[in-house]
C-alpha cells in the first residue's frame, strides 16, 4: 500500500514544529542552531514527499541546494559561536543584549 | 540518440560572472600576496570589478527575454536592479576603505564577500524561479552574516552577527516552507507556471500558506514588522561600512523579489494579500517612525528609519499598480543614494573606530565643517521627504499611486507618519546648524574619494528630484512586466 | 519678457549661490551688493513683465510658461511651468517689491551681524521659494516653494541659533508648519485622485462639473484650508507667528507680515473655482478667520513687547483677508493682502528701527518719547498704523473697509459686527503701541542713547509709508469703473454663484464707510485717552484701584466705565486668552501630541528587548497571523 502524501506531510510539519520550540526555548546557541536545521530539514522531507506526488524531480532538486545552503550557514554559524566563546567564555543566547531598544 | 545541449547566452549573466570571479580572485590574492600590496588594491580591483559589471549591465538593456531554461529573467526589471545594487555596492566599497583601515581589517575577503553579497541581490532580482530566488536570499545573506561579524574582538559586532544569522535561518527556513508549500499546491517553482496556475485554478490552501510564508520570508529581509525587530540590534552592531551596505542593498533586493514574486504570481488574488500587508505597512511605519524618536545613537535611529522606509515601501506594493511599482523603483534608487550618503557622513563624523555615534556629537558640525553639514542635511532632507529632493518626488510616487488605487487611509497614515519622521530627522540638523559644539572632537578624516562621492550623492540627490524625467521613464519601461 | 520669467527666481537662486557657498570668502559689501541687488533684478524683471501683460491681447492672457517636465508619466503630469496671470503677477509685484525694500533695510539693520553672508544667503532663498510659490502653475510645484518658505522660515527664525528660544522658536514653526503641510498635501493627493491632474487651470476647468457642495470637493477645499491655516497662523495653528518673533526684525517684516504668511491666502484665493463650489467649506473659512481677526487682536491688546503686538495684529490681519475670502470677496483678500503688505512691512521695519536705535530693547514699557530721537522713524510709523487703522485716505482703509463691506452684504450681520469691534480693537492697541512708544515721558535706562537710523534703513521707510498712503487708491470703490485693482484681478477669480446681485446704493456704502471709521476713531480715542492724557490710568487698572470717584468731581467717570465694563474686562479677556487658551490649550494639545508620541516612543522601545529569542518569537507570531489569516477563511 502506498503511503498517502499527508503522512508525510504531517511527519515534516511536526519537525518543522519541533525544532521552531527548539529555536524559541533553548538557551544555547548551538542548539539552536540544530533546530534551525531540522526546520530545513523537515521543509526537505516535505519537499521529496512533493516532488513524488508531482512526479517531477524540480523539488528534489531544491533539497540538494537547501543541504548545500545548510551547510553554509552552519559553517558561518559554528565560526562566530567560537568567536563569541571566546570572547564571553559561553554561548548562551539570553546573555547576548547589550544592544536593545 | 542526440543530446539537446540547452542554448545559453553567457553574456546574459555577464555581471553575475564578473562579480563572481573578482570575488573568487580577490581571496585568492588576499591568500598569496605579500602585506604590501593588500591595503593598496583590493578596493580597487574591487570597484573595477563592480564598474566592469556595471558596463555589462548596461549591455543588458531591453532585452526582455529569459535565459537558462527560464531560470534567469533577463529583463529592464533586473537591469534596473541591477544598477541599484552595483551603486549601491560601488559607494559602499568607497565608503568602507577609510574605516577598515582604521580597524586595521582591511582584508580581501571584505571585499569580495561584498560581491558575493551583490550576486545575490542580482539573482533574487532576476530569479524566474522560486529555486533562484532562495539560492539569491541566500547568496546574499551568509556573506552579510560574515561581514556583520567582521570585527571579531567586539562583542557588539559579534552579537549583531550571531542574532542577524539566527533570526535569518529561522525566518528562511519558512521562506522554504513556504516556497515547498507552492510547490506542493502546484507542482512547479517556475514564476510564470505559478502564475498561470493561480490564474487558471485559483489557490488552494496550499497556495496560500505559502504565500503566507513568502510574505514573512521577504518581510524579514526588508524589515517589515512584525519580522523588522533583529533590524536595530544587527545595524547598530556591524560594521557601519556593512550597515550603511545592506541598509540598502538587502532591502532594494528583497523588495526586487517581493515585488516581483507578488506582482508576476499573484497579481489575480491581490484582494487577498492586500489587507495582510496594508496591516503590515501601518505597523512597519509607525514602529519604526514612532521609535526612532527616542534613538539618541545614530546608527539605532538609522535603522529605525530604515524600517520605516520599508514601510514607504510597502504601500507602492499594496498599490500594485504600475505607478507603485515605477515608485518602488525609483524610491530604491533614490533611498539607495540618500541613505548611503547619510551613513558616509555618519562614518566621517564617528572619526577613528566609531568613537562619535551619538546625535550630540553632530553639535557644531554646521560651523567645523560646513560642506559635511550641507550634504548631510540635503539627505536628511530626503530622507524627510521635502521637495525638491528625490526623497520627496519617491514619496509622493508611492502615495499617489496607493491614492489611484483607492487606498485613502493607508496614505493618509503615511503622510502623518512622515510628520513624524521630520521631528528626529530634522533633530539632526538642528544639532548640526543651532547648537555649538561642545568640545573639539577632533579631526573629521575626509579623503577626496569620499568627498567627491558624498557631493555627487548629494547632487544626484537634488538632481534626480528636480528631473527625475529619465529615472522615471527607465522605471516605468522596467515595470511594464507587471501588466497594468 | 514673459517668456524668460522664469529668470524672476533665478536671479536670487544665483544670489543664494554666490552668498550661500562664497559667503565667507567675498568682501561684506560684495554680499551687500549680491543679495538686494538679485532681489532687484527679480523686482525689475517682474516690472517688465507687468508692464508686457498689461499691453497683451486679451487672448494671450494669461500666460503659461513651460520650463521643463518636471514629472511625467503615464497618468500623472506635473510640469516645472510658470502661470502668469493677474492674480500671480500682483504677488510676484509685492514680493519682489517689498521683498526688495527689505534687503535694503537688512544691509543697515544687520551691519554688524556676524553671520552677514549667512543672512543673506537664506534670504536670497526664501525669496526664490517665495517666487515659486506663487508662479506655479500646478498644485505639486507650489507645494516645493511652500515647504521651501517654510524651510527658509525655520531657518531665519532660528537665525540667532545661540538664544534657545530662537532655535525653540524656530523648531515649533517648523513641526507646526508641517501638520499644515499634511492637510495641504493630503488636498494635493485627493485633487490628484478626483481630477487625475494637478495643474490648476485644468483641476479649475473641471470643477464646474461637480455639484456645488459636493462632498469630495468640500474635503479637498478643507484640506488645502488646513494647509492654509498652517502656513497663515490661523486658529488653530496660528501660535507658532508670535514665537516667531524671535529672528531678527527685517525677517519678521519679510516673511511673517508682508509675504510668507499671506502664502495661505493667496493658495485660497487661488483655487476660488474650487471653494465656491464647496459653500461649507467657505462658511468654515469665514468663521476661522473671523474668529482669528477677533481672537488676536484681543491677545493684542495686553502685550508690551512691540514685536508680539505686531505679530499678534497680523495675525488678525490675515483673518480678515480668510474672512473675505470665506465671504467670496477674493479680491478684497488679496487686496488687503498688498496693502497689508505694505503697511505692516512698513510697521515692523519701523519697529526694527525703533529697537535698533534702542540698542535691542523690545519692550514698550521702556519706551516712550521717542518722537523727537526719531523723527522719521515716528512719522512712518504713524502712517503706517493709521493705514492698519483704516483711516482714510490710507491704504488699509480702502481694504478694510471692503472687507468689512462685503462681510455685511455677502456674509452675515454677525461677522460684520464682531469684525468691526476687531477694528476697533486694532485700532486701540495700534495707537497704545505709538503712544506708549513716542510719546510720554521718556522711560528708557539712562545709558540707552536712542538715536535715528541711517538711510540705507530709513529711505526702504519712506517709500512703504508712500505706498502705505497711496497704494489703496488701486482699489476706490463706489465709482464704476475706478476700481482698477478689481477689474485687473477678475480674470483670475471665481465667482460664488450669482444669486443675488444686489446693487448697493452709494450713500448705504458711504455709510458703511463713515461706521467703519467711526468704528476705528473710538479705539484710538480709548488709546488716546488711556495712554495720553491720562498715562497713569493703565497703571491703575492694572493695580485695579479701587477708589470711589466723586461722580460730580471725577472727570474720568467715563474713562472709569470704560475701565470698568470694557477694557477691562477686554484686557482680564485677553490675558486670559493669551496665557489660558494660547499657552496651556494649544501649546498643551501640540505638546501633549507630542509628549504622547514619545511616550508611546518610549513604551514601544522596549519591545526591542535585546533577546533574540524574542525577536524570533515576533517572527513567529507573525507567521502564526498570517497563517491563521489564510487557513481560517
Amino acid at each position: 500500500m502506498e503511503i498517502p502524501i499527508s503522512y508525510y506531510l504531517i511527519l515534516s510539519s511536526a519537525l518543522f514544529a519541533i525544532g521552531t520550540v527548539g529555536v524559541l526555548i533553548r538557551r544555547n546557541a548551538i542548539i539552536i542552531f540544530m533546530s534551525i536545521e531540522m526546520m530545513l530539514n523537515a521543509v526537505n522531507l516535505s519537499l521529496v514527499a512533493f516532488s513524488d506526488l508531482h512526479r517531477s524531480i524540480d523539488g528534489q532538486m531544491l533539497v540538494f541546494f537547501v543541504m548545500v545552503v545548510a551547510a553554509a550557514e552552519v559553517a558561518v554559524g559554528l565560526a562566530l559561536i567560537y568567536v563569541i566563546f571566546r570572547n564571553k567564555g559561553n554561548v548562551y543566547v539570553d546573555e547576548l543584549n547589550i544592544m536593545k531598544w | 540518440m542526440s543530446i539537446d545541449i540547452p542554448t545559453i547566452c553567457l553574456t546574459n549573466i555577464g555581471p553575475l560572472i564578473t562579480l563572481s570571479v573578482a570575488g573568487l580572485l580577490l581571496l585568492l590574492f588576499d591568500a598569496f600576496s605579500g602585506k604590501a600590496m593588500k591595503k593598496a588594491h583590493f578596493h580597487q580591483f574591487s570597484l573595477v570589478a563592480v564598474v566592469i559589471a556595471l558596463l555589462q549591465t548596461v549591455w543588458l538593456w531591453n532585452r526582455q527575454t529569459t535565459d537558462f531554461s527560464r531560470m534567469i529573467y533577463v529583463d529592464n526589471f533586473s537591469f534596473f536592479f541591477n544598477v541599484i545594487f552595483l551603486l549601491g555596492t560601488g559607494i559602499s566599497i568607497i565608503l568602507s576603505v577609510h574605516y577598515l583601515e582604521n580597524y586595521r581589517k582591511n582584508y580581501g575577503e571584505y571585499y569580495a564577500l561584498m560581491l558575493f553579497a551583490a550576486v545575490g541581490m542580482i539573482l533574487m532580482a532576476a530569479g524566474g524561479n522560486l529555486v533562484i530566488i532562495f539560492l539569491g536570499v541566500e547568496i546574499l545573506s551568509i556573506p552579510i552574516y560574515i561581514l556583520s561579524g567582521l570585527f571579531r574582538e567586539d562583542l557588539k559586532s559579534n552579537e549583531a552577527a550571531l542574532k542577524y544569522l539566527l533570526l535569518g535561518a529561522f525566518s528562511s527556513a519558512f521562506l522554504l516552507f513556504g516556497i515547498a508549500m507552492l510547490y506542493g499546491g502546484t507542482g512547479t517553482f517556475y514564476l510564470a507556471d505559478l502564475a498561470a496556475f493561480i490564474k487558471k485554478s485559483g489557490m488552494n490552501g496550499f497556495t496560500y500558506v505559502g504565500m503566507g510564508l513568502l510574505i514573512v520570508g521577504f518581510g524579514f529581509k526588508v524589515s517589515m514588522a512584525p519580522f523588522h525587530m533583529w533590524t536595530p540590534d544587527v545595524y547598530e552592531g556591524a560594521p557601519t561600512s556593512i550597515t550603511a551596505f545592506m541598509s540598502v542593498g538587502t532591502k532594494a533586493a528583497a523588495f526586487a523579489a517581493f515585488l516581483r514574486v507578488f506582482l508576476e504570481v499573484f497579481p489575480t488574488v491581490r484582494m487577498e494579500w492586500d489587507l495582510l500587508l496594508w496591516v503590515a505597512a501601518v505597523a512597519t511605519m509607525t514602529v519604526g517612525n514612532v521609535t526612532a524618536l527616542a534613538q539618541t545613537n545614530i546608527k539605532r535611529m538609522l535603522a529605525y528609519s530604515s524600517i520605516a522606509h520599508a514601510g514607504y515601501i510597502l504601500v507602492g506594493l499594496i498599490a500594485g499598480n504600475q505607478l507603485g511599482a515605477t515608485g518602488i523603483l525609483y524610491y530604491l534608487l533614490a533611498y539607495t543614494i540618500m541613505n548611503l550618503g547619510a551613513f558616509g557622513v555618519v562614518i566621517a563624523v564617528a572619526r577613528k573606530k566609531d568613537n562619535y555615534l551619538n546625535i550630540y556629537d553632530y553639535a557644531g558640525l554646521g560651523f567645523q565643517y560646513p560642506g559635511l553639514a550641507a550634504v548631510m542635511s540635503v539627505f536628511l532632507f530626503s530622507l524627510v521627504g521635502m521637495p525638491p529632493t528625490a526623497g520627496f518626488l519617491g514619496k509622493f510616487y508611492l502615495f499617489s499611486a496607493a491614492v489611484e488605487a483607492g487606498y485613502i487611509w493607508l496614505v493618509i497614515i503615511a503622510v502623518i507618519n512622515s510628520l513624524i519622521s521630520v521631528y528626529y530627522y530634522l533633530r539632526i540638523t538642528v544639532i548640526m546648524y543651532m547648537q555649538p559644539a561642545e568640545a573639539d572632537l577632533g579631526p573629521v578624516a575626509m579623503t577626496p574619494v569620499v568627498n567627491a562621492t558624498l557631493i555627487i550623492s548629494a547632487l544626484a540627490v537634488l538632481l534626480i528630484g528636480i528631473f527625475p524625467g529619465s529615472i522615471f521613464q527607465l522605471a516605468m519601461n522596467s515595470v511594464k512586466i507587471f501588466g497594468s | 519678457m514673459i517668456q524668460y520669467v522664469w529668470l524672476v527666481p533665478v536671479f536670487p537662486l544665483i544670489g543664494f549661490l554666490i552668498n550661500g557657498l562664497l559667503g565667507k570668502k567675498i568682501s561684506k559689501n560684495t554680499v551687500s551688493l549680491v543679495g538686494p541687488g538679485s532681489v532687484g533684478l527679480s523686482f525689475a524683471w517682474v516690472l517688465g513683465c507687468f508692464w508686457e501683460y498689461l499691453h497683451l491681447p486679451a487672448k494671450a492672457k494669461p500666460v503659461e510658461v513651460f520650463v521643463f517636465n518636471w514629472i511625467t508619466s503615464g497618468t500623472f503630469n506635473a510640469q516645472a511651468a510658470f502661470l502668469v496671470d493677474p492674480l500671480s503677477l500682483v504677488m510676484l509685484l509685492v514680493v519682489s517689491g517689498v521683498g526688495f525694500l527689505i534687503h535694503i533695510y537688512s544691509v543697515g539693520y544687520m551691519h554688524d551681524d556676524p553671520g552677514y553672508a549667512r543672512y543673506f544667503s537664506y534670504l536670497n532663498l526664501f525669496v526664490v521659494n517665495m517666487l515659486i510659490l506663487v508662479m506655479a502653475n500646478n498644485f505639486l510645484l507650489m507645494f516645493v516653494g511652500w515647504e521651501g518658505v517654510g524651510l527658509c522660515s525655520y531657518l531665519l527664525i532660528g537665525y540667532w541659533y545661540e538664544k534657545q528660544s530662537a532655535s525653540d522658536a524656530g523648531k515649533k514653526a517648523f513641526v507646526v508648519n508641517r501638520i499644515g503641510d499634511f492637510g495641504f498635501l493630503l488636498g494635493i493627493f485627493l485633487i490628484f485622485y478626483t481630477f487625475g491632474t494637478v495643474n490648476f487651470r485644468e483641476v479649475f476647468a473641471q470643477a464646474h462639473n461637480f455639484p456645488v457642495g459636493s462632498a469630495i470637493l468640500t474635503i479637498i477645499t478643507l484640506c488645502l484650508f488646513v494647509g492654509a491655516t498652517g502656513k497663515s497662523a490661523q486658529i488653530p495653528l496660528y501660535t507658532w507667528l508670535p514665537d516667531a518673533m524671535e529672528g531678527p526684525t527685517p525677517v519678521s517684516a519679510l516673511i511673517h507680515a508682508a509675504t510668507m504668511v499671506t502664502a495661505g491666502v493667496y493658495m485660497v484665493a487661488r483655487c476660488s473655482a474650487l471653494y465656491v463650489m464647496a459653500p461649507i467649506s467657505m462658511t468654515v473659512v469665514a468663521v476661522i478667520g473671523l474668529a482669528t481677526a477677533f481672537m488676536a487682536a484681543s491677545i493684542g491688546l495686553a502685550q508690551n513687547d512691540i514685536k508680539r503686538v505686531l505679530a499678534y495684529s497680523t495675525v488678525s490681519q490675515l483673518g480678515y483677508m480668510f474672512l473675505a475670502c470665506g465671504v467670496g470677496a477674493f479680491v478684497a483678500a488679496i487686496f488687503h493682502l498688498m496693502t497689508h503688505a505694505f503697511f505692516k512691512a512698513l510697521l515692523f521695519l519701523g519697529s526694527g528701527s525703533v529697537i535698533h536705535g534702542m540698542h535691542g530693547e523690545q519692550d514698550m514699557r521702556k519706551m516712550g518719547a521717542l518722537k523727537n530721537k526719531m523723527p522719521i522713524t515716528y512719522a512712518v510709523m504713524l502712517v503706517g498704523t493709521l493705514a492698519i487703522a483704516g483711516i482714510f485716505p490710507f491704504a488699509g482703509f480702502f481694504s478694510k473697509d471692503e472687507i468689512l463691506f462685503k462681510a455685511l452684504t455677502d456674509g452675515h450681520v454677525g461677522y460684520w459686527a464682531i469684525a468691526s469691534l476687531g477694528a476697533m480693537m486694532t485700532a486701540f492697541y495700534m495707537f497704545r503701541l505709538i503712544f506708549m512708544t513716542f510719546y510720554g515721558e521718556k522711560r528708557w535706562d539712562h545709558h540707552v542713547h536712542p538715536h535715528e537710523s541711517p538711510p540705507v534703513m530709513t529711505i526702504p521707510l519712506i517709500i512703504l509709508a508712500i505706498l502705505s498712503t497711496v497704494g489703496g487708491f488701486v482699489g476706490i470703490p463706489l465709482i464704476q469703473g475706478w476700481n482698477v485693482f478689481h477689474e485687473f484681478l477678475a480674470p483670475s477669480i471665481a465667482h460664488v454663484a450669482a444669486g443675488h446681485e444686489v446693487h448697493h446704493s452709494m450713500t448705504f456704502e458711504v455709510m458703511m464707510m463713515l461706521v467703519s471709521m467711526g468704528v476705528a476713531g473710538i479705539g484710538i480715542f480709548i488709546a488716546y485717552k488711556m495712554y495720553i492724557k491720562q498715562p497713569e490710568l493703565p497703571a491703575q487698572v492694572t493695580a485695579k484701584v479701587p477708589g470711589l470717584y466723586d461722580l460730580i468731581y471725577n472727570k474720568y467717570y467715563v474713562d472709569e466705565i470704560y475701565d470698568a465694563t470694557v477694557v477691562e474686562p477686554i484686557k482680564n479677556g485677553s490675558v486670559f486668552l493669551w496665557q489660558e487658551a494660547d499657552s496651556k490649550v494649544i501649546d498643551g494639545a501640540v505638546n501633549g501630541t507630542a509628549s504622547v508620541v514619545d511616550r508611546l516612543s518610549l513604551v514601544i522601545r522596549k519591545l526591542e528587548t535585546g533577546y533574540v529569542q524574542n525577536y524570533a518569537l515576533g517572527i513567529l507570531i507573525g507567521v502564526a497571523v498570517i497563517t491563521g489569516y489564510y487557513l481560517g477563511r
